[in-house]
């Protein structure tokens, strides 16, 4: 049996010998955190798995207010002249609906699944660095935290989540507002900086042996682009956000035209980030469905390999493309004319995901459980949302669309349609793994078919509204203007609104479904009959993943671990030999000895609230500024002098009658 | 074996302070890092003086300068931060950056017609 | 009943070699001897984030070169420059780089004293570059060029200050270096962590290079 050696500082329960050892102090007044138990053992953990969790419940609030927010908007534009947003509200609505949805959704939801499954895919028992790890998930929240209290502190941001400036100087953005978008997407700029350097090293340096790249798991390889994209594309932005914050705070006259500025210096800045990120929401969701698409087809994915470079390929082309998004600002025809025929040209790898993953299906043994609906859905309506796309790419059509509903329902097919429903097949898929318990089909069919029948009433009609004429961020629509006949905007705007209630009941939906489903019995290990190595573990997996690293021979190790092939004359015949419940009970009876995990701290949330300071003392006072900045200087020293894994000093002895596991001394 | 515990500045025992990841015949001496030091020295004493002089058409001028500024970069990166000896995986991560970043500024600046003077 | 011992299924051996004693419950994680790719995490994590360093100045950098002509009827950088200073200065920060490699050097022979020395010096350098800056923006200010007096003034102090910045971290860690290197309190290896900051330094002293270049010489 492993012996799990962590610090700890209560004596020893049992076991004749046992040295009581009390941890030494950290340096400065502060103990090592210690607890195994109670919320301590969650906010202070280094742990992926709980960091992962945390990321994912944090992450549906958000989904959930920026859902509000839409219905808000919805509501608004459900019939003429609506009252229920003033120009100004809705003018923060939409704003912070995107920026909550972008950044504070999926992006953090993707984060989720890429820490929890990303060692577990590779066989590591943790990320490459821990405490780095906590500090991009309290980053995340205090940063998600601070944007949304500007709704009472004066007003949120008003000028679009692609906040164009000079719009968003003070002029134009009175409020503090635009400050608190700035301060609080700077704070998840480093939250996703910092998670970007982890991912790439624990996938590049902490495989299981044996786990060549071409033998990783879908999902961790699209993870791994994304980290790539978040590196490069985090900084652009982190450039624009400060140059706002100075013409904002310090009168600098980075966008004042006025003043010689050119308000293209924005754009550009921002969309060379904006691109790249639109590919950092999607991508994860197309990993997820490369995973669930194989599990529920009973085959392999088709075409690994294309899979693969299809997607470093959209992650490369991706930093190619960004002034399609201002095809009407006046770069003129050579410009765009380039970005034109590079933006067709991103067509073609997911083209190719999309061929892949049909042909995945193809011949297949279908299972059609919720995640593999959820899976599915993302083909059938990320394609439709790629189709607007192309017609996007060809410059003069996109002269009429820009700044339309057209736009509006092109983006939410693929983020709606492709990100958002990959997710929600990630969850599916990987319950049972993360909680013990699966999911209710029941209800998750519920949940499923009302979400897609809710975006496509809700998304569907945009087309023709946006062809139509009606633009965007227009906080109402008159009668006099809505046309008639086949149409009428209202009609259809009023279509749109009922099916956003719909998508927003099926969205409650999932959260009953959780409620529901939280007695169910415990599932097995192994209830999809999958194919990566996170399924060679216990449910939910033991703090240390796995008892022994497994050693990687092949491209779905789980899948040849409980599968022989016996097929005659180089045909290929499958025949199960193991469950795989029966493959984590060997990993179990051949367990490692001696397991160190990396242990908790204290600093990275303490750097993280420090940074929550800082950003309040920006807007606010000099004084809290310096509170703030003294709390993360703090942090930071504590940090650096603090070892990664607690001392041997700390750590309890193993018990002299050998065998116990230490993990029942260690609980406080 | 006869244990000195002296600091030792002989090859063999540098090498065995030296990480997997540099290739030890590449070690390179405090001496050679002083020579460097001079060459990005006088190159920087070379780009002064070509600024200092006036018959210096700017058409010359400027890629004169960028070339010496390049050589000073990639110097010091390749030397100093030890890069050409080292891993390729190191490469790629930093010169990715790099030559993301060059290219796309380009880009930008292009539109705004930089170049075009 | 299951087996105990896991038949092999008749693949193909792996690729790559497995690290003997993959976990031998000693902390080794990140070490190079037991990493897949056989580098050290954190020098891996370093040259990443260097990488990404190249945007965020590259995007500094672009944002002077755009305005770098944009002063209207203020001062600008014909009048403002003093090459022999700046030359100075940045001759300063480069030879911090040759002092800064000496200390990694003296690290790796493990000369505790050799290495404080350097790091010392390496830290003065930068201070000394430091203070070159504060004296030529004091002088830059007198003269007429606030923050907020042009877009080239605004660009040009937003992207000097943001390097500025980055060259006083630096400072702190070398010194932090010293302290815990004075104090026997480093942990890990400690080479590496010389080497890092090493890594650190030398790309400030690049951005500067490419500063120099761009901002001083080339004439506006």
């Amino acid at each position: 049996m492993a012996i799990i050696e962590r610090p700890t500082d209560t004596p020893a329960l049992a076991g004749a010998g046992a040295a009581v050892v009390t941890p030494s102090s950290s340096y400065g007044y502060f103990r090592r955190p210690v607890q195994t138990t109670g919320w301590r053992s969650w906010v202070f953990t280094v742990d992926h798995k709980k960091i992962g969790i945390m990321y994912g419940v944090v992450a549906m609030v958000f989904f959930f207010i920026g859902g509000f927010e839409a219905l808000l908007i919805r509501a608004q534009l459900a019939q003429a002249d609506g009252t229920i947003l003033s120009a100004d509200k809705y003018n923060q609505m939409f704003t912070m609906h995107a920026t909550t949805m972008v950044f504070l959704f999926v992006m953090p939801m993707a984060a989720a699944f890429a820490n929890y499954m990303m060692p577990l895919q590779i066989g590591a028992r943790d990320v490459a660095f821990p405490r780095l790890n906590a500090l991009s998930l309290w980053t995340f929240v205090f940063g998600g935290i601070f944007i949304n209290t500007s709704w009472i502190l004066g007003g949120a941001a008003d000028g679009g989540w692609f906040m164009y400036a000079p719009n968003s100087s003070v002029p134009f953005s009175p409020t503090n507002g635009v400050d608190f978008w700035t301060l609080g997407l700077l704070m998840t700029g480093v939250a996703s900086q910092v998670g970007a350097v982890n991912l790439i090293v624990t996938a590049l340096n902490m495989r299981a042996p044996g786990m060549t790249l071409m033998r990783m798991p879908i999902f961790t390889w699209m993870a791994l682009v994304v980290q790539f994209l978040l590196l490069f594309a985090i900084p652009v932005i982190t450039v624009a956000l400060f140059l706002l914050l100075f013409q904002r705070n310090f009168d600098a006259t980075f966008f004042s035209v006025a003043d010689g500025a050119d308000p293209l210096l924005w754009q550009h800045l921002f969309w060379l980030f904006g691109h790249p990120e639109v590919y950092i929401l999607v991508l994860p969701s197309f990993g997820i469905i490369s995973e669930v698409l194989p599990t529920f087809s009973r085959k392999p994915l088709f075409g690994y390999p294309f899979v693969v470079f299809s997607g470093a390929a959209i992650g490369l082309v991706g930093f190619g493309v960004w002034a399609h998004h201002m095809f009407a600002a006046g770069l003129g025809p050579i410009s765009v004319a380039v970005f034109s025929v590079a933006t067709m040209a991103i067509a073609v790898p997911t083209g190719v995901k999309i061929i892949n993953w049909t042909l995945t299906m193809w011949g297949g043994k279908l299972w059609f459980s919720t995640a593999m609906l959820f899976a599915v859905g993302l083909i059938v309506q990320f394609t439709i949302g790629g189709l607007s796309g192309v017609t996007h790419a060809v410059a003069p059509s996109d002269t009429q669309q820009t700044d339309t509903y057209y736009i509006v329902a092109h983006f939410h097919y693929v983020i709606f349609g492709g990100a958002v429903l990959g997710l929600f097949s990630g969850m599916y898929y990987w319950w049972p793994k993360v909680f013990g318990r699966m999911l209710s089909e029941k209800w998750g069919r519920w949940n499923f078919w009302l979400m897609i029948i809710g975006m496509n009433l809700t998304f569907g009609p945009m087309h023709i509204i946006g062809l139509q004429g009606q633009p965007r961020r227009m906080y109402l629509w008159t009668e006099n203007r809505a046309g008639e006949g086949f149409f009428n905007l209202g009609f259809w705007n009023l279509v749109s609104s009922i099916g956003s209630l719909i998508l927003g009941i099926g969205a409650v939906l999932f959260l009953v479904n959780v409620w529901v489903s939280r007695k169910n019995p415990p599932a097995p290990a192994d209830p999809w009959d999958a194919r990566s190595l996170e399924w060679i573990t216990t449910n939910p997996p033991k703090e240390h993943n796995f008892d022994r690293i497994p050693t990687v021979h092949a491209l779905d190790e789980f899948f040849h671990r409980k599968y022989e092939d016996v097929g005659e004359d180089g045909k290929h015949d499958y025949k199960k030999v193991r469950t795989g419940e029966e493959v984590v009970e060997i990993e179990e009876a051949n367990a490692e000895a001696h397991i160190h995990l990396p242990s908790p701290s204290y600093w990275p949330i303490i750097l993280s609230f420090g940074m929550f300071i800082i950003c309040y003392g920006v807007i606010y006072s000099t004084l809290l500024l310096a509170a703030g900045a003294a709390i993360a200087i703090l942090a930071l020293f504590g940090w650096a002098l603090e070892p990664p894994t607690a001392d041997d000093s700390e750590f309890e002895p193993p018990s002299s009658d050998g065998g116990q596991p230490s993990k029942e001394l260690a609980h406080v | 074996m006869s244990i000195d515990n002296d600091t030792h500045t002989d090859t063999d025992d540098v090498v065995s302070q030296v990480e997997h990841d540099d290739l030890h015949s590449h070690e390179i001496s405090d001496k050679n890092y002083v020579i460097i030091a001079l060459l990005l020295a006088v190159l920087t004493a070379m780009e002064v003086a070509a600024t200092e002089i006036s018959s210096f058409p700017s058409s010359l001028l400027v890629p004169a300068l960028l070339l010496m500024m390049a050589v000073k970069f990639f110097v010091v990166v390749s030397y100093f931060m030890h890069l050409k000896h080292d891993a390729a995986l190191f490469k790629f991560g930093f010169y990715i950056g790099l030559a993301g970043a060059v290219v796309l500024y380009s880009v930008v600046l292009t539109t705004f017609h930089f170049f075009v003077n | 009943m299951s087996d105990t011992t896991i038949e092999q299924p008749a693949t193909p051996e792996p690729e790559m070699e497995i690290p003997a004693g993959y976990d031998d419950g000693q902390d080794h994680i990140g070490l190079p001897h037991h990493t897949t790719t056989g580098l050290s995490n954190t020098k891996l994590a370093m040259w990443l984030f260097l990488g990404s360093e190249c945007l965020l100045f590259g995007g500094l950098i672009s944002t002077y070169m755009l305005y770098r002509n944009r002063q209207g009827d203020a001062i600008g950088p014909d009048q403002l420059w003093d090459i022999p200073f700046t030359s100075a200065t940045s001759f300063i920060l480069l030879m911090s780089s040759l002092t800064m490699v000496l200390a990694v050097s003296a690290a790796k022979r493990k000369d505790e004293r050799g290495t404080r020395l350097w790091l010392t010096v390496t830290a003065l350098l930068g201070g000394l570059f430091l203070a070159g800056q504060v004296y030529e923006f004091t002088v830059f200010y007198r003269e007429g060029l606030g923050y907020t007096t042009s877009l080239f003034s605004s660009s040009f102090y937003t992207l000097t200050g943001f390097h500025g910045v980055h060259v006083a971290v630096g400072i702190i860690m070398l010194l932090s270096l010293v302290g815990m290197l004075a104090k026997g309190r480093v942990l890990g290896d400690k080479a590496e962590t010389v080497e890092m900051i090493g890594l650190y330094w030398h790309f400030v002293d690049v951005v500067w290079i490419v500063i120099f270049t761009l901002v001083y010489l080339i004439p506006a």
